[in-house]
């Protein structure tokens, strides 16, 4: 028991409980009677597609995708290098005009120095997070339209239970 | 990620979702499903996904309940299931 928590539950959890949710969104989908009622199903079908795609970008003891500046980047953007990062504030800001002069070897060499100290394996995978920020954004504006249509079927109906409607069209039906 | 707070979110999803399709009041549904909106948003933030916490905060838990508490004024507040 021990180990079937440790090896298979814990490591994929998150996928779990991405196929329950997935699962209690399409029952509510298919089996539920109202309208409004499906569409949070759907709503939480949704979702949790969308936390199986974020759990994709997920690692062990990684930190948000936001990259902060280096010391050396903020000096070379202000002052343009070495100076400041000696902490001579009266050489800095004579030094853009020396490193013009200066040749670009140092300068690069600067730059690699500044971007050797991110580790990958530290930051989470921005990617799946930006192409569920879309699905997200488009979710809403569905859901919307569909509850506007769920408006139009009570104005129309005078109901919103699926089964009532469906009473109402085959009773009432012209080609039925 | 923190396995313990992302195992306790997880499963208090489950059981809002779950509560949300059952509870007869769809008022009472809109609003759970807030809650449930606002978890998810949680775990987001806790997953690393910051940009998409944010989205989903706003638009997801804000703007989706207010668009369901609008139908079910608009419409009947009782369900049969």
């Amino acid at each position: 028991m021990e180990q079937l928590v440790e090896q298979i539950l814990e490591p994929h959890f998150n996928f779990w409980i991405y196929v329950i949710l997935m699962m209690i969104g399409l029952w509510a989908v298919i089996a539920k009677n109202n309208l409004i009622k499906k569409l949070i199903g759907l709503s939480i079908f949704q979702t949790a597609i969308i936390l199986f795609y974020v759990s994709l970008g997920v690692k062990e003891d990684a930190t948000i995708p936001i990259k902060k500046p280096t010391p050396i980047e903020y000096s070379e953007k202000a002052y343009g290098g070495e100076a400041e990062a000696k902490g001579d504030y009266a050489a800095a800001d004579k030094a853009p005009a020396d490193k013009k002069t200066d040749g670009k070897t140092g300068d690069s060499k600067k730059k690699k120095k500044a971007y050797e100290k991110i580790n990958p394996d530290k930051i989470a995978n921005p990617l799946p997070h930006v192409l569920m920020l879309t699905a997200i954004v488009v979710g809403v504006a569905t859901l919307g339209v569909a509850l506007a249509i769920t408006q139009m079927i009570f104005k129309e109906f005078g109901t919103v239970e699926e089964d009532e409607v469906l009473k109402v069209i085959k009773g009432g039906g012209q080609d039925d | 990620m923190i396995f313990t707070f992302d195992f306790v979110i997880l499963i208090f999803m489950v059981v809002a979702a779950i509560i949300a399709l059952n509870v007869k009041d769809l008022l009472s549904a809109s609003m759970i499903f807030g809650i449930y909106g606002f978890l998810i948003c949680l775990l987001w933030a806790e997953m690393g996904a910051v940009d998409v916490a944010f989205t989903e905060a706003a638009v997801g838990a804000g703007v989706s309940a207010v668009l369901f508490i609008a139908t079910v004024f608009n419409t009947k507040r009782k369900s049969s299931d």
